[in-house]
């Protein structure tokens, strides 16, 4: 007797709308298991992580906090995917933005700068991203270089790059010695949306991403480009839509998409540079395309929900003692059942019994 | 004692049996409670105009479609088939209207893959040499499968079928993309399988094929059965009646046509192949006038998808001068630009290529429409027109399907092949190159395209038609050049170009030979 996976007959609609939902689902079921075996209550671990930020007002602005550079992040990888190239390196590419835009911000530093100097630090961080981003894209395009392991080769090169500014020509020169650098000027920085509050104006222009990528692939001859591009290469070519050129186009978007978010994190609610700006949100945002089934509408709330891991993760660490490093093992595994779900659209399980075996061998 | 069974020869039991079979989609029933019989040792045909439900039922008896309602039966008892692999371990094989192959594999990797036994590639890969020379159906085990011709690649999908020694065969359209040689192979092949005591459910659109192979037919109309007869008792007209209920119009010949500027010139094209086994384009030169219809036949992988590729723009030429679209060079434009220059284009593959299967047909008009038209308004989708252009192909080809904007890949066959022939005529281009214009699409239908053709050309356009359908070819067609080998040869005026000359020249003789062979014989 074996288990195989069978082509199924026709698509099926219904497990596509519900594959994300039993993903979840058999993720909870698992980290269970997991919280058990740590000595935890499983019943208590999955209510602080899932049930408790959702009822204070704080952690309810802190997980769209959070959810804001996933958000940015994730919509830009969703063209990516869609149009068949796999930009994985999306965390270089926010701190590279990060880096350039902070790079206006210590210039300016103290002086009299205006009101010029935040958009001017947005416009470098997503420029930058794009450019860093068209680094593996170019290789691809020219040399036929795998995308996958440039683009992720590319965000340790930017990570460094981040902690040599800080610990050298940017650290702080009151910051006892510490690897960051001054606190941004008031102009440099991303205002609040409620005075004393987390929300800041980096969640209304994700809403604003989310919105125009809505439109792009609904309405526009270039999201239908992305879009056919990827299901169908050959009509696409015959449709004289251009793949090497897409490969560009996504790579740029989505770096430039990292890059911003990048910058708003550091000139929001960081307030300054450092290393570690980053939770892997470049990389937990892979994770929120697919589970929004790269849809920019899912992807807003797959990036609501993985946020709350973030949260509640760290709430689960403060009260139950629970190591922060559960939170990756959680996203992961939600990847994992992701994929695996997904592919319960095209194929079923089936047993298969030694019988027919034979049969056929003898066929 | 004597045997009973002597006395009265028992009826032969059929093989296999559907009652009542229903397949519905929404409301739209695709089979209508349809009773078909097959006895072993029987080729038996099921005819139907396109969309009647033919691969609807073929499918659910493979056990890709589950049926809504009715019974199916193997040598008589009730079976439930979960998918293809439980009707393949019964002996139920079958060859696909559109193939099931993937493109970067090999030809043994291909058949490994649809067998479900663990053989290990290489006996499969001889396994596969020995059908295939047994049964004179030759294929290299080791190319893979993008390099291959429609042809190429349907032999696959009948080896493969082949090997897994099925009790019951079915086929689907097998011989639309199939040359008149290519085609009586195959009839050896089948009648040789059905004297090995094998049944065959056989379906196609060319009722003479009909008459001369099969010996029962059932034939569906609108998803019902409505008769099961002898076909070769039959006339070719009796049995196209009962397909579609009534009288099937006949192509006008085309009035006399002016001919006027030349609108499509190719100079001396020669090109490399982007393929490993590509055919390499040898110093092609031709030109069209407008008002004409000029027709390239061929075996097919004699260069024509290279010659495609070139013309369209798919593939660009860097001497611009080599294609030359109503006076202008544009061997080096891209396929876009040719479109807003007037060109149109349809290629011979309509699933994957001629559309996205996985796209609205909505979706399929924009692909090639986007480039002229009102389609596309400032980058922004004008959805409208886009569902203009799939309601005046629909009506004006009759392309018949359950909703208004399904995707392609639901349509059936003839009708998708419709849809991309009509969605380019429709735009009423100067230039049209086509490949294979009714693969696979009935009478009914095959007649209102060439007719739509004849009309193009008629209206001023200058229209390509490559087919390996020689007799469309003398229909329509005012010259007729044949490909050989990556060369094209002179064309012959309609009245010169027979059947008997034509195939001469798809043979790789030049005319010359031929007609010192006349001498010879005179
Ligand atoms: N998955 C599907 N969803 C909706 N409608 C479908 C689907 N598959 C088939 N149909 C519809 O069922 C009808 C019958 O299709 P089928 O492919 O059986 O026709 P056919 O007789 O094989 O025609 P052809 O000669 O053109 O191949 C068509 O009108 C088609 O639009
Ligand atoms: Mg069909």
């Amino acid at each position: 007797m074996q288990l195989v996976l069978e082509k199924r007959a026709e698509r099926s609609r219904t497990i596509a709308l519900v594959s994300p939902l039993i993903a979840i689902g058999l993720t909870l079921v698992t980290m269970s298991v997991l919280f058990a075996l740590l000595g935890k209550n499983p019943i208590t671990a999955l209510g602080v992580y899932f049930i408790a930020p959702l009822t204070d007002g704080y952690s309810l602005q802190e997980i769209a906090v959070k959810a804001t550079p996933l958000v940015m992040i994730a919509i830009g990888l969703s063209l990516c995917y869609l149009a068949n190239a796999w930009n994985i390196g999306a965390e270089g590419q926010f701190l590279i933005g990060a880096v350039a835009g902070s790079w206006i911000a210590v210039k300016t530093q103290g002086t009299e700068a205006g009101h010029w100097v935040l958009p001017a630090m947005l416009l470098a961080g997503a420029a930058a991203g794009a450019l860093y981003a068209l680094i593996p894209a170019l290789c691809r395009v020219k040399f036929g270089a795998s995308e996958i392991l440039t683009s992720l080769m590319l965000v340790y090169v930017a990570d460094l790059l981040l902690d040599y500014l800080v610990r050298g020509p940017w650290r702080d020169p009151a910051g006892f010695n510490f690897p960051t650098t001054a606190e941004f000027d008031p102009v440099a920085t991303v205002p609040l949306l409620i005075e004393g509050g987390r929300l800041h104006l980096g969640s209304i222009i994700a809403l604003i991403v989310v919105i125009c990528a809505f439109v792009l692939l609904d309405r526009t001859i270039k999201g239908f480009e992305i879009r056919v591009v990827g299901v169908a290469p050959r009509a696409a070519r015959f449709g004289g839509f251009n793949a090497n050129q897409l490969v560009l186009v996504t790579f740029a978007i989505s770096g430039a998409l990292a890059g911003l978010a990048g910058i708003i994190e550091v000139a929001g609610p960081i307030g300054h540079l450092q290393p570690g700006i980053s939770p892997g949100y470049g990389f937990t945002a892979i994770i929120v395309a697919f589970l929004g089934r790269l849809n920019p509408v899912g992807i807003l709330i797959a990036g609501l929900f993985l946020a709350l891991t973030f949260i509640g993760g760290e709430q689960a660490q403060i009260t139950m003692k629970i190591p922060l490093d559960v939170t990756k093992v959680f996203q992961g595994i939600l990847l994992f059942y992701v994929l695996a779900c997904d592919s319960l659209i095209l194929y079923r399980f089936k047993l298969v019994f030694a019988a027919r075996q034979v049969q056929s061998g003898a066929g | 004692m004597p045997d009973p069974a002597l006395a009265h020869p028992a009826p032969v039991q059929p093989l296999l049996q559907t009652v009542g079979l229903t397949k519905r989609y929404g409301d739209f029933l695709a089979n209508d409670r349809i009773d078909i019989e097959i006895v072993p040792r029987e080729i038996h045909a099921l005819l139907g105009e396109n969309g009647a439900g033919k691969s609807t039922l073929v499918k659910t008896i493979y056990g890709l479609v589950q049926p809504s309602g009715g019974e199916l039966r193997w040598q008589g008892r009730p079976i439930k088939l979960s998918g293809p692999s439980e009707a393949r371990s019964l002996g139920i094989g079958m060859v696909f209207q559109h193939f099931s192959l993937f493109d970067n594999l090999t030809v043994a990797e291909n058949v490994a893959l649809g067998l479900d036994g663990k053989e290990p590639l290489r006996a499969v890969s001889a396994r596969l040499a020995d059908v295939a020379r047994d049964y004179g159906l030759p294929l290299d085990p080791k190319r893979e499968v993008w390099q291959l011709s429609v042809g190429e690649r349907q032999r696959i999908e009948i080896v493969r079928a082949l090997m897994q020694n099925p009790k019951f065969l079915i086929l689907d359209e097998p011989t639309a993309v199939l040359t008149p040689q290519e085609a009586d192979q195959l009839f050896i092949v089948l009648e040789r399988l059905k004297q090995e005591g094998r049944a065959i459910l056989y379906i196609s659109h060319k009722l003479d094929e009909v008459k001369r192979l099969c010996d029962t037919a059932t034939i569906l109309r609108g998803g019902r059965k409505v008769a099961t007869c002898n076909p070769k008792l039959e006339t070719a007209g009796s049995l196209a009646r009962m397909m579609v209920g009534s009288e099937i119009k006949e192509v006008k010949p085309s009035a006399e046509r002016r001919t006027t500027v030349p609108r499509l010139v190719v100079n001396d094209l020669t090109l490399q192949p982007a393929e490993l086994h590509g055919v390499r384009l040898q110093n092609i030169s031709f030109e069209l006038k407008g008002g004409e219809i000029l027709g390239i036949a061929g075996v097919a992988g004699n260069g024509q998808d290279e010659l495609f590729a070139a013309l369209s723009g798919e593939r660009l030429v860097k001497e611009p001068g080599t294609i030359i679209i109503d006076g202008i060079a544009c061997g080096n434009l891209s396929i876009s630009e040719r479109r807003k220059m007037g060109a149109a284009f349809v290629p011979e593959e309509r699933l994957g290529h001629g559309t996205a299967p996985r796209m609205r047909l909505s979706e399929n008009a924009l692909l090639t429409g986007h480039a002229a038209g009102d389609m596309v308004r400032h980058g922004f989708i004008n959805a409208a027109a886009t569902l203009r252009t799939v309601d005046r192909t629909t009506e004006t080809f009759d392309v018949r399907k359950a909703k208004r904007d399904p995707e392609a890949a639901s349509l059936s066959g003839g009708n998708l092949q419709k849809f991309v022939v009509g969605r380019e005529i429709l735009r009423q281009p100067a230039v049209l190159v086509v490949n294979q214009p009714t693969w696979g699409v009935d009478a009914g239908a095959a007649a209102i395209i060439r007719q739509a053709l004849i009309d193009l050309a008629s209206a001023g356009a200058a229209v390509l038609v490559t087919s390996q359908d020689l007799d469309e070819l003398i229909e329509i067609a005012d010259r007729i050049a044949v490909m050989f080998h990556g060369r094209l040869s002179a064309a012959l005026p309609r009245m010169e170009a027979t059947r008997e000359k034509l195939g001469l020249l798809m043979g790789g003789a030049s005319l010359d030979q031929k007609e010192a062979a006349h001498a010879t014989r005179a």
